[in-house]
């Protein structure tokens, strides 16, 4: 029911929206909480494990009951919070966990087997037999509790991720946050505020009171004016900080305003203050008592938010339940509203109630009656007996719980404190964190407001800057006066945790089964499991328990708080990452060319490369791949290399550094020659492989594997300045700076010849030679080295250059008889030599396995060497690298299969190595592949069997030397 | 977690990467023997508390560092460059 003239809506702005296919209206500034209120819909949702219907509880984002799924299709967001979603026009809401209906949910059968379904029922119920655990008892149980589901489809929606960095940061933008924010910012600190309501305020917004001689709203209104346009503050608000973790950092999640056009939903931030001011404020707490999760049973302090902030009430004759002064103000605030107040009920006999309604000191609440559609009446048991009161509403509060989770991310333990009956933070759980206010335990609006300054006034101090001294706004500053009750006897269910459906009996009853400690109790009874992580129940559940238990509630102790403070997307943590944002993709500068040829890309680490260049009439790829070796070993053919990792080493010492980085010696290496180098990594196994070459004295620039690009540069960082910082040089990845092309074949000379300034020939530029060369104006580098076997080279150019390279490289290679090449006949001109990659050298072999060990320098220290030398890495034994041909010249021979003796039965235990690389030779004219073979280098000639168990192929292998084509190498330097 | 590199101030746990105990800056002579390679490349302490291990600033300025934190608080003392202190213990 809406109260004319109540509340801070717009009611110039009408808004429609759904609930269940119903239309509904509701004002600008409306939660749909509220909108729902205001439209006397009080049956919102079905309880997680029993299907009780449910209406609001509170009005925050501690909201366990009022889960809804917001949107429909792909968008649609399930387990949204009523009380937190902004009310938009056409927004679709959907009830959760009922079938067919809310108001008609079959499985509020749950409801009458109760008895059957209590604290621990899984783990006695379900032992046997143990087969249908999984395929039936777990999915039916799965499908009868629960919360919203998710569309199952790829969520369309954008969310962010940002970061921020101040001094201050300050947690809770109502009187403490807010006065903290102003203070500490007038100091001079850099002071971020989060809130996470619509507005500041806090319960300013939701209280009848003054402060500073205006209505609170107003008075927060402008202090939010004045903070927003300070210049040492940046307010956020619909941001809630979500953790505290080390080093002042802090996740915050902030919901992007609803209407802001393509905006994201959500963005999660990370923020780093140097100090922080907890204000996060109290979250009331309800009384347990039989039925009191009928509908229409909400908080007093909700109550009151409805009222003052929205002008909406959830009944029309409410009655109030409490055990502080504070709840008064609900019955005073309804009074004074003209809603029929039906009865104040205050469990303290010295409690002093002035009021235009009937109250009753010294009284409980033992039961709430009525059905779906909410509280009918209400049952009190007063010193002079019990009696019954009809109502449609009724507001409870047992007091308010400090918000310090918080505090309690880093694993700090609070302290309780008996005169507000509640757990406060302690100095120092959270390093460089003040708790204020509420959270601390100071519940009156002057208390906050005081706390607020001198908190600010501590860290403005600690960073060495001079705290303000202004006056403080007047405020009320009421006595809070508690006794604590935390359940009201009484037979029937009393409800503790209203999200994970846990009530007073299944707290006794884990007590009365052992599991006394407050962690065991937690995880029989699952309070405090659920997503709201217990909120409004913790405190009232280990007091239930402590009771049970015949100890004090400090002795019994609180369960863990941690991270995060509400529920936060995964979309929101890892936004940036879904899609191609999990994995960047790397284009190379031919990379619109390869594609404009119709090649096939494929992945080799985030980089993309072509896989071949298909031409008219060619159907497979293999016959794409056979036409270009068949190019490269007859005329031309190009192929982009940039992926592979360049380093660039300077200084006097370089050469001694590659010394030491390379087994074999690169000190000795000329300028303007290139040598091939394996480097080992410490343990004595092969890291990766590559070429160096000397451009100058002091300069050489590396390649690596692509693969292996980022840990050899990591790896040559470490060394320098771990191991050798005294050595003169500096490294830098170059990369991405240079297009990178091979020419390979045997008329190479010749297309280059026809672009360089300067022609080369074999005297000039022999094989292993490297230099500056010109071309088109521009300035190239170009080394004479092979991973074809063909006479080659390589041309590099700054890479903006590299696009206009290959297309005029490419034309003059078809003019040619040649063209370009991908990655498949790259595979097979390097098989067909020998040639390894990281297939070979895949971080378990050694240069003594790949046949390199005269690489390793005898005469220098190198990394790995000593390692390298251990017994077990060198001999017969080892599995060696050899080359394979199918004896029958035809089969197909497959990396990763195994290798056995030709009588062996083919089984793990006799396996005397595997394949790791294979494909088809066009040059041969049959396939071929490498592997390692146990002694392999002395069993040549001899007949193997290779098994693949998973592909169903058996093939006897004669063993070759791993180079097949042209073993002198007499193409190389033609 | 927030570690404080000597070249570029306090940055984001997420521009390091990780390798191990600073035990990694004392490399053995080649002829030191098994047992001390063995330990210095296998063997690692695994304290409660006061912990020194090698990070690289990898996002950033590509610096090695040893960082000095304790495993137990996560509180992190401070950080030198490792090409500066190879003569420390």
């Amino acid at each position: 029911m809406r109260i004319n003239g109540r509340g801070r809506v717009d009611r110039g702005r009408a808004l429609s929206f759904t609930f269940d296919g119903r239309r509904y209206s509701g004002f600008a500034g409306d939660t749909l909480a509220s909108a729902l209120v205001a439209n006397d819909v009080k049956l919102l949702g079905r309880s997680f494990k029993y299907h009780r219907p449910r209406g609001l509880l509170t009005a925050g984002s501690e909201e366990p009951n009022a889960l809804v799924t917001l949107g429909a299709g792909a968008a649609s967001e399930p387990n949204a919070r009523a009380t937190m979603v902004e009310l938009r026009d056409g927004l679709q809401v959907r009830s959760q966990n009922r079938w067919p209906s809310l108001d008609w949910d079959l499985l509020a059968l749950n409801d009458l087997a109760a008895p059957f379904l209590g604290a621990g029922f899984y783990y006695k119920t379900f032992m046997w037999p143990r087969a249908f655990w999984e395929k039936l008892y777990e999915p039916a149980i799965r499908r009868a509790a629960g919360l919203g589901a998710l569309s199952g489809k790829s969520n369309p929606d954008r969310y962010e991720k940002a970061f921020a960095f101040c001094d201050l940061l300050v947690i809770g933008g109502g009187p403490t946050g807010m006065m903290a924010a102003h203070r500490a910012a007038e100091a001079g600190l850099d002071v971020i505020l989060c809130d996470e309501g619509t507005v500041l305020g806090g319960r300013l917004l939701s209280e009848d009171e003054t402060v500073d001689g205006q209505p609170g709203a107003d008075w927060a209104a402008a202090m939010q004016r004045d903070l927003a346009a300070h210049p040492k503050v940046r307010v956020m608000t619909r941001t809630t900080v979500t953790g505290a973790y080390d080093q002042g950092t802090f996740g915050a999640l902030e919901r992007i305003v609803p209407d802001a056009e393509g905006a994201p939903l959500e963005c999660f931030w990370r923020i780093v203050a140097k100090r922080s001011i907890l204000a996060a404020g109290a979250l009331e707490r309800p009384v347990a008592f039989a039925g009191n999760d009928r509908p229409g049973i909400l908080l007093a302090g909700a109550m009151r938010a409805y009222l003052h902030r929205w002008g909406v009430v959830p009944g029309r004759r409410v009655a109030v339940f409490g055990n502080t002064d504070d709840a008064h103000r609900t019955a005073r605030d309804l009074a004074a509203a003209g809603v029929h107040v039906a009865a104040v009920i205050d469990s303290r006999t010295d409690a002093k109630v002035q009021g235009d309604f009937p109250v009753y000191t010294g009284a409980q609440v033992c039961r709430g009656a009525g059905g779906r559609d909410g509280v009918e009446a209400i049952r009190i048991r007063t010193p002079r007996g019990e009696e019954s009161i009809a109502v449609d509403a009724l507001a409870v509060s047992g007091g308010w719980n400090p918000s310090l989770h918080l505090a309690c991310h880093m694993n700090g333990r609070p302290d309780w404190r008996e005169d507000i009956a509640a757990f406060v933070p302690r100095d120092g759980m959270v390093p460089g964190m003040t708790a204020a206010g509420a959270c601390a335990g100071a519940f009156s609006t002057h208390g906050c407001l005081s706390a607020g300054a001198a908190a600010a006034a501590l860290v403005a101090r600690d960073l060495g800057r001079t705290p303000s001294d202004a006056a403080l706004p007047e405020a009320e500053d009421a006595p809070y006066r508690i006794k604590a009750l935390w359940a009201v006897p009484g037979r029937g269910r009393a409800w503790l945790d209203f999200q994970n459906d846990v009530t007073v009996k299944d707290v006794v009853q884990a007590a009365q089964e052992n599991f006394r400690s407050v962690e065991h109790m937690k995880r029989y009874t699952t309070q405090g499991m659920a997503p709201d992580q217990g909120k409004s129940s913790n405190v009232a559940a280990l007091a239930v328990l402590a009771d049970a238990t015949g100890r004090g509630i400090p002795e019994t102790g609180t369960t863990t708080f941690r991270p995060p403070f509400v529920p936060v997307s995964i979309a929101a943590m890892g936004a940036g990452a879904q899609g191609m944002g999990f994995a960047p993709r790397r284009r190379t500068t031919s990379d619109a060319a390869a594609r404009a040829r119709g090649a096939p890309m494929i992945e080799a680490g985030l980089w993309y490369r072509a896989s071949y260049f298909p031409q008219a009439g060619e159907a497979t790829w293999r016959q794409s791949c056979d036409r270009e070796v068949g190019m490269v070993r007859n005329h031309v053919g190009i192929c982009d290399v940039s992926t592979l990792g360049k380093i660039d080493l300077q200084g006097p010492d370089a050469a001694d550094f590659l010394d030491l980085v390379y087994t074999n010696r690169m000190s000795t290496l000329k300028p303007g020659r290139v040598r091939y180098g394996l480097m080992l990594r410490e343990d004595g196994h092969v890291m990766d492989d590559g070429t160096c070459a000397r451009l100058g004295e002091g300069h050489f620039v590396i390649t690596t594997t692509t693969a292996a690009a980022g840990a050899v540069m990591k790896h040559l960082e470490f060394v320098h300045q771990c191991l050798v910082p005294h050595l003169d040089l500096a490294m830098i990845s170059v990369t991405e700076s240079w297009a990178q092309f091979a020419v390979a074949g045997p008329k190479s000379r010749d297309l280059l010849n026809g672009l360089l300034e300067t022609p080369v020939d074999d005297a000039s530029f022999p094989f292993m030679a490297c230099g500056p060369v010109r071309l088109g104006g521009v300035a190239a580098r170009l080394f004479r080295i092979s991973f074809s076997g063909e006479h080659a080279y390589e041309i590099a150019v700054p890479a903006r250059y590299g696009a206009s390279l290959f297309d005029l490289l490419v034309a003059r290679a078809e003019a040619m008889g040649g063209g370009a090449y991908g990655m498949e006949a790259l595979n097979v001109l390097r098989l067909e030599k020998g040639h390894i990659t990281h297939a070979e050298i895949h971080g378990r072999t050694t240069a003594f396995d790949i046949g390199m060990d005269r690489m390793v320098s005898a005469a220098k220290e190198c990394i790995g060497k000593t390692m390298a030398a251990r017994p077990g890495l060198v001999g017969p034994e080892r599995e060696q690298l050899v080359g394979l041909a199918p004896q029958d010249g035809r089969s197909a021979l497959l990396p990763g299969a195994f290798l056995f003796a030709p009588d062996d039965k083919a089984e793990r235990a006799a396996a005397q190595g595997y394949v790791t690389s294979a494909g088809y030779s066009p040059t041969l004219g049959a396939p071929l592949a490498l592997g390692f073979l146990r002694d392999g280098r002395a069993r040549q000639g001899e007949v193997v069997k290779m098994v693949d168990h998973l592909r169903g192929a058996e093939v006897l292998c004669t063993v070759t030397d791993s180079v097949r084509v042209d073993p002198e190498g007499g193409r190389l330097r033609g | 977690m927030r570690l404080p590199c000597p070249i570029c101030g306090e940055r984001d746990l997420r521009e390091f990467s990780y390798l191990g105990d600073a035990v990694r800056l004392h490399r053995p002579a080649p002829d030191a023997g098994t047992d001390a390679w063995d330990a210095y490349l296998h063997l690692r302490d695994n304290p409660a508390g006061r912990t020194r291990d090698l990070w690289q600033h990898e996002a950033g300025c590509g610096a090695w560092i040893v960082v000095t934190r304790d495993t137990v608080s996560h509180a992190v003392e401070g950080a030198q460059l490792a090409a500066e202190m190879r003569d420390a213990d």
